[in-house]
């Protein structure tokens, strides 16, 4: 199956080094990053991409853009990889709608395209019979979608809870086990790499609530919004809060919860038991589904990084190859 | 509560219809034979929950059904929970917080733990609250998120299975 990368941050490059490396039956026939674009129906030398980038600061020609590539290149899944814009879902929502009006599959990590525009993009690419795939918008690696639609088909999902933000989960192991201000666990999250510049995101449970709505949509397609969720973040917590729960045997983590028979939408810091399924030390995403058949199903795993998200994308793929293309 | 009965077949059980019949809700029946003991009678204990002011009612249907009772012992507020108050806690006034709860009647805060680091600093507290029912806990915890959102406390509940 022939695909096209949009986007070489770090999810990109972690999908191109996993495509170069793995034999997957995968050929990579177009790339683009924000400056350049590069396309070769034959099958890009990925390695001499990647040597490139890291040299100039680009990947390919820089008279294309990544509309090109998506416009031009010959391509059955696109590989749409770019920053997430969680305001506007921009240029990503144009990309993935240029790609599916060509009738092309496309499989995503962004989670604003996503949490914005699910609905219209699903139905946009039922009208022209392709897919469209999103497993690493929520929980990295961890294989939230491909459960709920296989694993647990014909299972009503009653609620669901987890830890969807692996900075947040670090801050908080941090602070209970060294009695650190949160101040101080940001300090140490950024120094380790798992917080960004701007810690809005995570620590204000954006980014947990954003994952919640894509979840919400996927599985009760309620059309429920970022807005909707009743969201408090972890920065305001205390040192002596953590100690307090901990004297009690338990813990604070922050915890997203959707539960529609009890118009629950919700991301806050909550006590656990030191002992229950979702408390666990590290940057780990967890989450539980409760259904009516299967009862309760935890899944814990990597939350993200390059090559853990590659493995969602390439997951997806794989899908698509074995369900709709018949040409290797 | 205690119960002695006749030791003859059928009489748990007969004592056991008039819990149903007053809406209670049994938790657990103890009843262990004491193999030194050979009388006629059968000592039950019974764990059971009873909506408010129907207790007079059910010992009369258990005299009725010729059943003795050796001993009552109440616990009124069967449900716990404990939640952390994060923020300005004195200064927005902690005793009419915690008269919130206690002044429903069916609520109460029976622990507190608090930490106080500076006085601009915001404090922390551990409260535990019972309540005599599952519904009267969710109204409770409706109150404080309430007075929470009033007095910008940030109020950490504990995670509930949903089910």
């Amino acid at each position: 199956m022939k695909v096209a990368l949009i986007g070489l941050g770090s999810v990109g490059r972690g999908v191109a080094e996993m495509l170069a490396k793995k034999d997957l039956g995968l050929v990579l026939t177009g790339i683009a990053d924000s400056k350049s674009g590069f396309m070769d129906p034959a099958g890009i030398d990925i390695s001499r991409v990647l040597a490139g980038k890291k040299k100039n600061g680009y990947c390919g020609d820089q008279d294309l853009t990544a509309e090109d590539v998506i416009k031009k290149a010959d391509y059955d899944a696109l590989i749409e990889v770019t920053p997430t814009n969680a305001l506007s879902g921009e240029p990503a929502i144009g990309y993935i709608k240029a790609a599916l009006n060509r009738k092309k599959h496309v499989v995503t990590s962004n989670k604003g395209p996503i949490a914005l525009a699910a609905k219209e993009l699903r139905t946009m690419a039922k009208k022209k019979g392709v897919s469209l795939r999103y497993e690493a918008t929520v929980a990295g690696a961890i294989p939230v979608m491909h459960t709920l639609e296989h694993g647990l088909a014909g299972n009503e999902i009653l609620a669901l809870y987890g830890v969807l933000n692996g900075t947040c989960n670090f801050i908080l192991t941090r602070m209970a086990a060294e009695g650190l201000t949160y101040e101080q666990a940001l300090m140490e999250a950024r120094e380790m790499g798992y917080a960004e510049a701007d810690p809005t995101y995570d620590v204000q449970g954006i980014d947990a609530a954003i994952k919640l709505v894509i979840l919400a949509n996927t599985i009760w397609d309620n059309g429920v919004k970022l807005g909707d969720v009743d969201r408090t973040g972890i920065d305001l917590l205390t040192p002596d809060a953590l100690r307090l729960a901990g004297e009690e045997g338990c813990t604070i983590r922050l915890i997203a919860e959707a539960n529609p028979k009890k118009h629950l939408l919700r991301v806050s810091p909550r006590i656990l038991d030191k002992n229950h399924p979702l408390v666990f030390d590290g940057t780990l995403n967890a989450l539980t589904l409760e259904t009516d058949m299967a009862k309760e199903i935890t899944l814990i795993g990597r939350g993200a990084g390059s090559i853990e998200t590659a493995s969602a994308i390439i997951g997806d793929l794989l899908y698509i190859r074995d369900r709709y293309v018949q040409r290797a | 509560m205690k119960l002695e009965m006749k030791d003859s077949p059928g009489q748990l059980v007969a004592a056991l219809k008039p819990i149903s019949e007053v809406g209670g809700n049994i938790i657990a029946v103890i009843h262990q034979r004491d193999p030194e003991y050979d009388g006629d009678t059968l000592n039950v204990q019974i764990v059971l929950e009873l909506p408010k002011g129907r207790l007079d009612n059910l010992i009369g249907l258990l005299k009725e059904q010729g059943v003795h009772i050796q001993r009552i012992g109440e616990e009124r507020l069967l449900y716990q929970r404990t939640v952390i108050l994060i923020g300005h806690l004195m200064h927005t006034g902690f005793s009419d917080t915690v008269d919130q709860i206690d002044s429903t009647g069916f609520a109460e805060v029976t622990e507190v733990a608090m930490s106080m680091p500076a006085v601009t600093e915001r404090s922390s507290s551990r409260i535990t609250i019972r309540a005599v029912s599952r519904e009267d806990m969710e109204a409770a915890l409706a109150i404080l998120r309430r007075v929470s959102l009033q007095k910008s406390l940030l109020l950490i509940e504990p995670l509930e299975d949903s089910s």
